[in-house]
């Protein structure tokens, strides 16, 4: 399983999140939305001018700027 | 502080969840109307109280801000926090949205932690259902050790269930019992080494418990390490010390901070907390599909932004449709209301103060109360269905370029983003934005739109001098108002509100259809709060701005001279002609051509009290600047006029020209005598409308800055700011085009 940043994801690929490298307010920002490792995730889309980012995780969709996405890694189930 | 619970009939409840949880609903669903709202001392978050009667008791319900974490980011999480800590209610109701439900675990596992008493109400178990989610509430109490109550916070069920299992913890008099989670290898040994110093110190043990304190360090909390470092600085300083230590241990090791350690372990335990008989997925529900399907629509590349400048448009539309005739209502009230006063009070200074003064400024208040109302409706209906987050979603992109954020659009838009928008709603609608230096960045600039008020000012330029390209020259004003509010946001985020713009970070909720009630309290609450806390210091302002305008009057001299020539005029007349000028029928020519004179008089005599008011003589001191953007006295006196409404600048104008009352839908002759006087041509009157588009919001409006921001400061700001801006751009303009030899 490849593991690539969450900005370079397809919409509609799935994968595992790995490791989360945002510290600060944007780290804690992410971590209570519950992307932390081990969390599955997927991209839902994009908004029309390519950012921000749609994902699902959990039982819920949550919207984050590309520049903020780079700060996760994601283990995709397969390359696109 | 632990009250002895038994014996009191009345208890102090929190609620407490995340956003879109379904606790606002809820609070609706318990007090009814019964609430108050306010905000917490010195800043803009809102406070919400609410009263509920129980078998006789008495129930004082707190509703908290909605919150993902209780960390000291936010001033949300932070008024919450300190709520729980310093008030220390009996009970926190943490609503917990059934069909997402780890996420909202996270806050019921730091409420657990900071060791308040919680009821849990298990909300939206209907949805749960709908999703294939069934959750076992007896099994998730037990293990939780806390009350969990089931409801439906739409239909209210189950409200009386949760209230009641809060009744019961607080009388069996439990107290605060933190719970201690397990952080694994690397963290759990320090951790209870800085507890054992803690404990043994007191350090801070009166506000937090030993372990939540020890926790805080660890994740590097601002807040709690400021008081910490107040309340002892030696143990603050051994606690940051370990803290450091640990974390440079876990940064070497593991390339991974405390604060992820700690979280990862949060959810952790919530995942074991749900397995083996407390969540369990029957099939695939399709109710988070249907969200799905409505948003391959609603955000589509294509589709989304054509139906979002639709759905943009239909609330402008609503907003300054429906209240039209509200608005008109009002005006024919106050109306009728002077017309009664001027017939009781004898002609003078109290009478021009109780019109002009108190039922204007009364009337200015209560006019703006149709729009706000349907502004509100129209965005808490966005809101609540989940629109606006959409809208958010797809426009962060653009705002993102000039420092604002995706809410940042409804404010700009209110506040005529289309021409003929009303920034004092428009500033209230920066409520949407949670972060603050956007915000502010937002509602400082918002009202450079050309509002309702000003169209009529800048329509009656146009038509004086641009009578061939009307429409073209409105529209490219409106171009011009997006280009220097957008611009001067960008200026501003990078010099005063300078700093990375805030996480987004924001939740699409699922799309839900909203209830009659939250709407209509929602609003209602709204309304409240401008009238009663923006309506007595707009009154005060209109009365100060009433007496600048009239005060101190002609000089006893000036007034012999328009008196003696209204004797000259009454003279030339014969006595039976006298009689006739007193009444109001046709007459010959010299009693027609008296009644003329005796009108230019009243009017060259308005005229002469206006220019030796306050305000004409502040208008005739400050020709001194104003001759660089082409301005003389009657301008700059009409400006003055025009901060206690843009419209105003109309009338004042045409008293200044001595052209009498003027009303500013029709002001047809105050364009052409604009046209004829020498001082202006089509360059003075571009300066002049770029002028009125940027400076000082009105007065109202600036009240409005005052309280949304929650400080004087940015009031004034916004005033002096603004109007230098003005200044130097409508400057730019004259002097530039006196140099390409244009005007």
């Amino acid at each position: 399983m490849p593991t690539v940043l969450l900005r370079h994801m397809e919409p509609k690929q799935h994968g595992v999140i790995v490791k989360v490298t945002a510290t600060g307010e944007l780290g804690r920002r992410i971590r209570d939305m519950g992307l932390v490792p081990g969390t599955p995730i997927q991209v839902q889309g994009r908004a029309p001018l390519k950012d921000p980012v749609a994902v699902r995780v959990r039982q819920f969709t949550l919207t984050l700027r590309n520049n903020e996405a780079d700060h996760i890694f994601v283990d995709v189930e397969e390359s696109p | 502080m632990t009250r002895t619970t038994q014996e009191t009939q009345e208890h102090l409840f929190a609620l407490a969840g995340n956003p879109n949880c379904g606790k606002t609903t809820l609070f609706n669903a318990i007090t009814g109307a019964r609430q108050h709202v306010g905000n917490y001392p010195g800043i803009t978050v809102e406070k919400k109280e609410g009263l509920y009667a129980l078998n006789g008791r008495q129930i004082r319900l707190v509703d908290l801000p909605g919150t993902y974490s209780l960390t000291a980011y936010s001033l949300e999480e932070l008024v919450a926090r300190d709520f729980l800590v310093h008030e220390r209610p009996e009970v926190v109701i943490n609503i917990v949205d059934a069909s997402n439900l780890d996420r909202n675990l996270y806050l019921t596992l730091q409420l657990l932690e900071l060791g308040v008493p919680v009821v849990v109400a298990l909300n939206m178990i209907d949805v749960a259902e709908g999703r294939g989610v069934r959750i076992n509430a007896e099994e998730l109490s037990r293990r939780l050790g806390v009350p969990v109550v089931p409801t439906v916070a739409r239909r209210g069920e189950g409200k009386d269930a949760v209230i009641r299992a809060a009744v019961d913890v607080a009388r069996s008099g439990v107290r605060w019992q933190p719970l201690r989670i397990s952080y694994g290898p690397d963290v759990d040994p320090v951790l209870a080494d800085m507890e054992k110093i803690i404990e043994g110190s007191g350090f801070l043990t009166d506000l937090y418990p030993a372990r939540w304190t020890a926790l805080k360090y660890l994740e590097e909390d601002e807040q709690v390490k400021k008081k910490g470092r107040e309340k002892d600085p030696t143990v603050s300083e051994m606690l940051e010390a370990m803290a450091a230590k640990v974390t440079e241990h876990i940064q070497k090791t593991l390339d991974s901070y405390p604060e992820a350690i700690i979280a990862d372990h949060r959810y952790g335990f919530i995942a074991a907390l749900l397995k083996d008989g407390v969540l369990e997925q029957r099939f695939k529900g399709n109710r988070l599909h249907l969200s799905d399907q409505i948003d391959r629509v609603l955000t589509n590349r294509f589709f989304g932004p054509i139906i979002m400048v639709a759905v943009l448009y239909g609330v402008y539309e609503i907003t300054f449709t429906y209240s039209e005739l509200p608005v008109q209502w009002f005006e024919a009230a106050f109306a009728a209301l002077s017309r009664w006063a001027e017939g009781v009070l004898p002609e003078g200074p109290l009478r021009s103060l109780v019109v002009s003064g108190i039922i204007d400024g009364v009337g200015g208040v209560m006019g703006f109360v149709p729009l706000i109302f349907f502004m509100f409706l129209a965005i808490a209906f966005l809101e609540d269905t989940g629109y606006l987050a959409r809208a958010a979603y797809m426009l962060d992109r653009v705002f993102r370029l000039f420092g604002l954020h995706g809410n940042s659009f409804m404010a700009f838009i209110i506040s005529g983003g289309i021409a003929g928008g009303c920034a004092v709603p428009g500033v209230m609608a920066t409520r949407t934005l949670r972060t603050s230096r956007e915000r502010l960045a937002t509602l400082l600039t918002a009202p450079f739109m050309n509002c309702g008020a000003k169209v009529p000012v800048l329509a009656m330029l146009i038509a004086a001098f641009f009578t061939e390209n009307r429409a073209q020259m409105l529209f490219l004003l409106t171009l011009l108002a997006w280009v220097f509010a957008l611009g001067l946001a960008k200026v501003i985020r990078v010099t005063i509100l300078r700093g990375p713009s805030s996480p987004f970070l924001l939740e699409l909720p699922p799309y839900r259809i909203p209830t009659f009630k939250g709407l209509m309290i929602h609003t209602w609450e709204r309304i409240w709060q401008y009238v009663r806390k923006a309506g007595t210091i707009i009154v005060a302002i209109s009365v100060l701005l009433w007496a600048l305008m009239t005060y101190p009057g002609l000089s006893a001299e000036d007034k012999n001279r328009f008196d003696e020539a209204r004797h000259a005029v009454m003279e030339s007349l014969s006595p039976d002609d006298r009689a006739l000028l007193e009444t109001d029928e046709g007459a010959g020519a010299a009693v027609q051509e008296a009644r003329h004179r005796l009108k230019d008089i009243a009017r060259q005599e308005a005229t002469a009290a206006l220019r030796s008011s306050f305000a004409g003589r502040i208008g005739t001191a400050l020709e001194r600047v104003t001759r660089w953007c082409g301005f003389d006295w009657r301008t700059n006196v009409a400006l003055v006029g025009g901060f206690a409404a843009k419209e105003v600048i109309i009338s004042t104008l045409g008293t200044a020209y001595s052209l009498g009352e003027l009303d500013a839908e029709e002001s047809t002759s105050l364009s052409q005598r604009l046209r004829q006087d020498p001082h202006w041509n089509p360059l003075v009157a571009f300066a002049a409308m770029v002028f009125i588009m940027l400076y000082s919001p009105c007065f109202v409006t600036v009240t409005c800055i005052i309280k949304e921001s929650g400080s004087w400061k940015w009031g004034v700001f916004s005033m002096a700011f603004n109007t230098t801006v003005a200044f130097v751009v409508a400057t730019a303009v004259y002097q530039g085009g006196r140099l390409l030899g244009l005007g």
